[in-house]
């Protein structure tokens, strides 16, 4: 396909980025442990309490730690000007964007999958809801970032960003909790959770397809 | 009469609530280059964006080579160098790693010797593997200049690339531009002192301020 | 035949705003009344709820509208991004504050039917959920056309927003329904009233007419006082009667 190694230009340059920086990917984690940490203390360390919230508390932590990475998504781009250049660029924008969300999720998304399972054994889950939490959350946090990043294009350079993203993205999120944290409760209660997944699936396909075409809007617009 | 390949037709500005400019008009053929003269906040900025495409236009289009901008992104953009007020320069990244990754993400895959010879031709052979964070304003802007050397453009919409530079970068910079506009290239520009591009080449100006 | 786009400019729809808003304003107060008086002494008392039920003759219009509204905001949003219009994007911010009412309206008096039936202000049902996040949704196209200086791109940026939220509303209503049948939430829906007299449907259309009526006059004032405000500099605007004479 002609368009791919445009997709990994893009990706390669901010994971080099992010190497140069590596502590950027140690904040999304310890945010997702902070938060995670957070709850038992709020609300108390009754294992049966913990074990029932588990799913949808971590889901919420990684909600909210996606959330926080969305700023570094585009701004420092805009500021220094590459964004415009990579605007001004003959390979399609929204190939370059999917690297850019792509390489956004590899630092914030994918460390969480793969810290689940300490934090599931915190909350006392058994070895195999923590799998399926795994799996929701590898399928789940791809999804955050592509709609976050829409989030993310059409707040650059509006006051009060960070919030704003909060606000705009967040309802558009509630899909994917239900879902994803739906799955892991569904088969913690035998129910199963093949019809979670198969919707999880479909919206990240959607997304795949609509998003990065809504980011390159979205970034026209804002670069006006 | 060279046929003008950058063809603008009608161009209203507005910024908030205040119109900038309007029905502005130019052309320009190969070998050509437009000198952007305003004081600031005149607009000259914003006519460059728009140029370049970044911006839309209140009114008024903008045509290369006979067809509008917005119908043939991929190409004008591959005809197109703009260099803004930004560095556009990652300042974690090195010179070298930086013009890698520009010229890859413009579907550009140039080999290291090449990006090397560009760097050195622009003076900035000792600092290619410095990360850009050190870098002078002036270094930087050489280092954005290099990437022209290695894409090759037909026009090049410059916002003040004498910013920041010494009398000999400006003279060496002053060269890369005639060396293009000699090779039958555009050039559109803005600066705070006229530049001395020669006599061969064909110059216009135009002044923005009062061109409401 | 009308030729629409002859009011597609701002200079030439404000004076026909100016004409239609009484009208609106007459229609609204015209079907208001007709409406509440079939609410309160025409339908007739439910067997189960009694009087207080009464209140979905604001509640239900009040959704209906919410999404209409949204719906609206969307469709002139389209025909702002496509078209490039300078209008589409006043009507569209002109109309967001009124959808977030009639949203915050339906909610409220949700709660106040809810109360009394089923002794919780608040209940998740599948319906009050969804309407929230339309709330929700209201409150951030608001914040992000705030947020944005040049108005022209605060413009464009929401009607973008819009697209996207319209998209996402059947999905989020969809999975908000997933949610609360799989947890066996409230399934109390207040949809499922008893089965509706005609007089209280005939009441219900007329209160959701009023407040279409309302919209549109409240909806055409705020679009005006948008173009006051941005085409301060222009020709037009400076030749008003009602500029005119201040000056």
């Amino acid at each position: 396909m002609p368009v791919l190694p445009a997709f990994f230009a893009s990706l390669q340059r901010d994971l080099l980025l992010v190497m140069r920086r590596k502590t950027e990917v140690l904040t999304a984690l310890f945010f997702f442990v902070i938060v995670t940490t957070l709850l038992p203390l709020g609300i108390g360390p009754e294992p049966d309490l913990l074990r029932k919230i588990a799913p949808g508390a971590m889901w919420i932590a990684a909600l909210l730690a996606t959330l926080l990475g969305l700023q570094r998504l585009f701004a420092a781009d805009h500021a220094d000007g590459t964004l415009e250049q990579m605007v001004l660029s003959p390979e399609p924008l929204s190939v370059l964007i999917a690297g850019k969300i792509t390489a956004h999720w590899l630092v914030c998304g994918l460390p969480l999958v793969l810290l689940a399972p300490v934090i599931g054994l915190q909350f006392d889950l058994p070895a195999d809801a923590i799998g399926i939490l795994m799996l929701s959350l590898l399928v789940g946090t791809p999804l955050l970032s592509f709609i976050g990043a829409i989030g993310a294009a059409l707040t650059l350079g509006a006051r009060g960003s960070a919030l704003l993203v909060s606000l705009l993205v967040l309802p558009l999120y509630i899909p994917t909790l239900i879902f994803g944290a739906g799955a892991v409760e569904s088969y913690i209660a035998g129910m199963g959770a093949a019809g979670h997944f198969s919707l999880l699936g479909a919206l990240l396909i959607l997304a795949m397809a609509f998003a990065p075409w809504a980011t390159t809007a979205a970034l026209r617009i804002s670069l006006e | 009469m060279t046929t003008a390949l950058l063809n603008a037709q009608g161009l209203a500005c507005t910024r908030g609530n205040q119109r900038l400019f309007s029905d502005i008009n130019l052309q320009l053929g190969a070998g050509q280059w437009l000198y952007l003269q305003g004081e600031n906040g005149a607009g000259k900025t914003s006519l460059l964006r728009i140029l370049a495409g970044l911006t839309l236009p209140t009114e008024g289009d903008v045509l290369w080579q006979d067809s509008p901008i917005g119908k043939q992104r991929s190409q004008y953009h591959q005809d197109l160098l703009y260099i803004g007020h930004h560095a556009g320069l990652k300042e974690d990244l090195t010179l070298t790693e930086n013009l890698r990754a520009q010229l890859a993400i413009d579907g550009i895959q140039a080999s290291a010797a090449a990006i090397r010879e560009a760097l050195t031709q622009m003076g900035l052979g000792k600092r290619q593997h410095l990360p850009a964070r050190v870098l002078s304003a002036g270094q930087k802007r050489r280092g954005l200049l290099a990437r022209a050397l290695l894409r090759p453009a037909k026009l090049w919409i410059l916002d003040e690339p004498f910013n920041a530079l010494d009398v000999k970068a400006i003279a060496d910079v002053q060269n890369l531009l005639k060396t293009h506009l000699a090779n039958g290239g555009l050039l559109v520009l803005t600066s705070h002192q006229t530049p001395d591009l020669g006599q061969d080449a064909a110059g216009f100006i135009l002044n923005l301020s009062g061109a409401h | 035949m009308i030729n629409w786009f002859k009011y597609s400019a701002p200079s030439t729809f404000y004076p026909l705003a100016g004409k239609l808003i009484p009208v609106f304003w007459t229609l609204t107060a015209i079907l208001g009344v007709v409406g509440l008086y079939i609410s309160f002494f025409v339908a007739p008392t439910d067997a189960q709820q009694g009087e207080g039920y009464r209140i979905i003759f604001i509640h239900v219009p009040a959704s209906w509208m919410s999404m209409f509204i949204y719906c609206v905001m969307a469709f002139w949003s389209l025909l702002g991004l496509t078209f490039n219009t300078r209008l589409s994007g006043m009507m569209t911010s002109a109309l967001a504050p009124t959808g977030a009412l009639f949203a915050f309206l339906s909610l409220w008096t949700g709660a106040l039917w809810g109360k009394p039936m089923w002794g919780a202000w608040w209940v998740w049902d599948a319906r009050l959920t969804s309407e929230l996040i339309l709330f929700f949704l209201y409150l951030g196209y608001m914040a992000l056309h705030a947020a944005i200086d040049d108005p022209r791109r605060a413009d464009r940026a929401g009607a973008l927003l819009s697209l996207v939220g319209v998209v996402n509303v059947p999905i989020i209503y969809f999975s908000v329904k997933w949610w609360n049948t799989l947890h066996q939430g409230a399934s109390v829906s207040l949809t499922k009233s008893p089965s509706m007299a005609s007089t209280m449907l005939w009441g219900m259309l007329i209160m959701a007419l009023a407040f279409w009526a309302y919209t549109l006059a409240v909806a055409l004032m705020r679009a005006r006082t948008i173009m006051l405000e941005r085409e301060a500099n222009t020709e037009w605007v400076k030749h008003l009667p009602d500029v005119k004479e201040t000056a």
